[in-house]
């Protein structure tokens, strides 16, 4: 019996696959999409930060000062040295976005280090040029790390300590969440796309009818149909997620764990709707307008674009249905955040609601579908 | 006069030759019926013929024009009707025409056509909404607008009625002008010996040119001629039969219709069906399109919701315990609806497992399938890639892989050529004869009598039960095709 059951949902998910992975189109949305939109975003981050141009209010003037700074001008990535005797042109170099970071050097940095102290420099990077600034600052703090570890060899105690600060946008929490968002957009676009498609396109070429005349159960057919869409969009998750970590720097904040299961029951959720969406619809074209439609208003009462808190009071409510706010908090929390485990149940319970019940109204649609 | 003249024409697709240094000329003024095989080439041949195929080698001239370099002088002087005509099911049939006509820029009076094609009462009705028959008459309807002088039909009739066939037939016949060149590519043998010259291409080569008459003076006897042209037909051992074991049994009523009811609102689809189908029997439903035949096979395998009464397969009723019933049922839909992108194999093991097969077992039954069905050498083809007769051969091997003891075939033939008909034919009373149970719909006539029983439907509601003899006794005919108007007539003058 439970063999029979197992059999009949793998062989599905195994068509499902195959149907999927041979359909150039399909494919190029699954994967060429999220590749294309993240190299975008990777090539526009990486584009600056080869000459960065740099200014430097050294007070120190000591041979130390001079020893860090030559390895500045040393390094291949900066380009152009600014060096001022005030704040106020220090200001004003990086104000003017002439700079896209500055080094402050104190008086006492050669005395610190002389006495076997824990000598700091200031690194100032533009906030508003969020990409570069965070990766210009990443090679300073590099550089004077670098020369740290060399001080402290020659005189064992001192060391130095880079001390990072974003101007005008203090933790450059702009882009960290817009590449969160991104990639939570990404994996909801793929699976609801995959999943509004999947019973659409049977039914238009007419193998629905097909399914449906084999033995197969309507929760087998769910089954097959949901978990190849939900393996695909977890393995892309994973996948955007690592570049987002190894290519843009975005430190993972919380449990890795947390943050897959999160994925996993929002994606579910996801799933629910696209195939009740695609239950209901008779093509393929109606399917794809139908999954516009919820889309749009989904991703706008998510939280994305605007607060929630500052929406309509009535609004507020309504974003209760959306899982995409649910998703959206949850990625953003546990990624950015370390949001713990009391948080993320709060925010999974909805979820799990949303999806037991779109998944239930899918696979009752299969069956009333029929007339 | 020529309409048409074609010299040394080849065209290739990839590895392929589908014309093959082919010549031929038609006659202005005549119906010109083309026949083959599938896969003969007639389709390519009216493409290239009216430009929208570039051939690779060879002449060709239409209406005096070459259709690979005067395509925009040549299009307002033909009409061409492809196998799927492009209707806008959204809009209504008014709606359709007058897209037509604005198309091809002609005056949009459509009072006599309407009036020819019966479709006037339907006039607001969305072309979606329409049958079969129906839907190809407004097809043929579009392609005659404006009186085109060269007109090109490929296989109008598949899929139609007996009654809307020769409505199609009479259409054609008296919207035209003597002047007016047909070419009209056909699988209905009936049909083409009616027309002035006969085309039989095979392998993209003309095998025969002449008039039917010439022939053979019988529709039966012209039949059985052409068979002879595109090779012969030889009635072998079905080894589809010889592979099959009947793994249930039971005795009588193997399928099973209790007073099934379908009722849209207040109109009934189908009214009070009963039957019972006894082991390897063979059950041809047959009706005009929209009759609501289609309607009681979707309710026997539990595609549609009898609004009343029961459907049982092998004793089980299927609205109750589907899953159990329909392990027990073979299923060949009319469309092909195998996953066109999973190879041969794939949909073969796909089936197979859905069907319940363990897999320890599955590879060898799939192997075995694909060598009885004659597929080796296509096993790792995508489905979608095949011809259609291999295609019609696949969906049967898919229907038959869990040795069910009941087999549904909805229109199995429907635009399959005469060959490849017989062959499948051969199978199906083979299987009969093993002790399969067997519940057929189709619209060709001929193969009516390769039926034991057959119920035909008319307005929801069977106007007669019987064997073919039966049947033809009680009409008074002595073809199908006679039995089949003149009972539908006699039923409509009650």
């Amino acid at each position: 019996m439970f063999r029979n059951f197992f059999r009949r949902v793998f062989a599905l998910m195994k068509k499902e696959f195959i149907t999927i992975w041979n359909d150039p189109k399909t494919k190029g949305i699954i994967i060429g999409l999220p590749i294309v939109q993240l190299l975008i975003f990777s090539n526009a981050a990486t584009m600056e930060v080869q000459n960065i141009d740099v200014v430097t209010l050294d007070r120190s003037q000591s041979v130390e000062s001079r020893e860090l700074l030559s390895k500045f001008e040393n390094s291949p990535r900066f380009r152009n040295f600014y060096y001022v005797d005030n704040e106020a042109d220090f200001k004003k170099k990086l104000d003017t976005q002439k700079v896209q970071i500055g080094l402050l050097i104190n008086n006492d940095f050669a005395s610190d280090i002389k006495s076997g102290k824990i000598a700091s420099v200031q690194v100032i990077a533009d906030g508003r040029q969020t990409n570069s600034a965070s990766i210009a600052s990443g090679y300073a703090s590099q550089i004077i790390s670098g020369y740290g570890a060399e001080v402290s060899s020659q005189k064992g105690g001192a060391s130095i300590n880079p001390s990072v600060r974003n101007w005008f946008n203090p933790n450059l929490e702009y882009k960290w969440y817009i590449l969160t968002v991104i990639v939570a957009m990404l994996s909801l676009v793929t699976t609801l796309i995959l999943t509004a498609l999947s019973i659409a396109r049977e039914r238009e070429l007419g193998t629905f009818d097909q399914l449906i005349v084999s033995p197969l159960s309507s929760l087998e057919i769910l089954l097959g149909k949901s978990v190849p869409p939900l393996i695909i969009a977890l393995t892309l998750t994973m996948f955007m997620t690592g570049i987002v970590i190894i290519f843009f720097h975005i430190p993972f904040a919380g449990s890795f764990l947390l943050f897959m299961i999160s994925i996993f029951i929002s994606l579910l959720a996801i799933v629910g709707v696209g195939l009740y969406i695609s239950a209901i619809c008779n093509t393929q074209q109606q399917a794809i307008l139908s999954a516009m439609t919820f889309m749009m208003p989904a991703v706008l009462l998510s939280g994305f674009i605007s607060p929630i808190e500052d929406m309509p009071v009535a609004l507020q409510y309504l974003t209760w249905l959306n899982p995409v706010r649910f998703f959206m908090v949850l990625t953003r929390g546990i990624f950015l955040k370390g949001m713990g485990i009391g948080d993320v149940i709060t925010n999974l319970i909805p979820l799990i609601i949303i999806a037991s019940i779109t998944l239930t109204l899918a696979g009752r649609t299969f069956k009333r579908k029929l007339g | 006069m020529n309409t048409v003249v074609i010299k040394n024409l080849t065209k290739t697709f990839g590895k392929i030759t589908a014309l093959d240094n082919f010549s031929l000329n038609i006659e202005k003024g005549k119906i010109t019926g083309l026949m083959g095989a599938d896969g003969a080439g007639k389709t390519t041949l009216l493409r290239t013929i009216i430009g929208l195929l570039i051939p690779d080698n060879g002449e060709i001239l239409t209406i005096g024009f070459n259709p690979t370099t005067q395509k925009d002088e040549l299009t307002p002087h033909i009409g061409y009707m492809p196998q799927k005509f492009g209707l806008y099911e959204d809009l209504t049939v008014l709606e359709n025409l007058q897209l037509y006509a604005d198309l091809k820029n002609v005056p949009q009076e459509f009072d006599k056509m309407l009036e020819f094609t019966k479709l006037a009462p339907f006039q607001d009705r969305l072309a979606g909404a329409l049958s079969g028959g129906m839907k190809q008459k407004l097809g043929l309807a579009c392609t005659l607008l404006g009186n085109p002088e060269f007109l090109l039909l490929d296989e109008p009739s598949v899929g139609v009625d007996p009654i809307s066939r020769r409505d199609l037939m009479k259409m054609v016949r008296e919207m035209i002008t003597h002047e007016t060149t047909v070419l009209w590519s056909t699988a209905y043998l009936d049909e083409a010996h009616s027309f002035d010259t006969a085309v039989v291409i095979d392998k993209g080569r003309v095998i025969y040119e002449g008039k039917p008459h010439d022939l053979a003076s019988t529709p039966q006897e012209f039949e059985n001629k052409v068979i002879d042209l595109m090779g012969g037909y030889k009635q072998e051992v079905s080894k589809i039969a010889q592979n099959y074991t009947l793994l249930k049994d039971i005795k009588d009523c193997t399928v099973e219709a209790n007073n099934l009811e379908k009722k849209y609102g207040n109109f009934y689809a189908v009214k009070n069906n009963s039957f019972c189908i006894n082991k390897g029997e063979i059950f041809g439903l047959l009706g005009p399109n929209g009759a609501g035949k289609s309607t009681s096979f979707k309710m026997m395998c539990g595609l549609a919701k009898p609004t009343n009464g029961t459907a049982r397969i092998m004793g089980i009723d299927i609205t109750k315990d589907p899953e159990k019933a329909r392990s027990n049922l073979g299923y060949m839909a009319q469309k092909f609806s195998l996953y066109g992108s999973l190879t041969v194999r794939e949909n073969l093991e796909f089936f197979a497992s859905a069907y319940g097969i363990k897999f320890r077992d599955r590879n060898e039954r799939v192997t075995e399938i694909i060598e009885v069905f004659g597929l080796k050498d296509y096993a790792d083809q995508k489905s979608e890639e095949l011809p259609l007769g291999l295609k019609q051969r696949l969906s049967m091997a898919c229907a038959l892989i869990h040795n069910p003891p009941v087999l549904f075939l909805d229109e199995p033939t429907s635009g399959v050529d005469v060959l490849t008909r017989r062959d499948f034919w051969n199978h199906i009373t083979s299987l009969a004869k093993k002790g399969v149970t067997i519940l057929v719909t189709t619209h060709f006539m001929d193969e009516a009598e390769y039926c034991d029983r057959i119920s035909l439907f008319y307005h929801g509601e069977t106007i007669a039960l019987g064997t073919p003899e039966e049947l033809k006794n009680k009409a008074g005919a002595t073809t199908m095709e006679e039995t089949f108007i003149t009972l539908i007539k006699e039923s409509e003058g009650e």
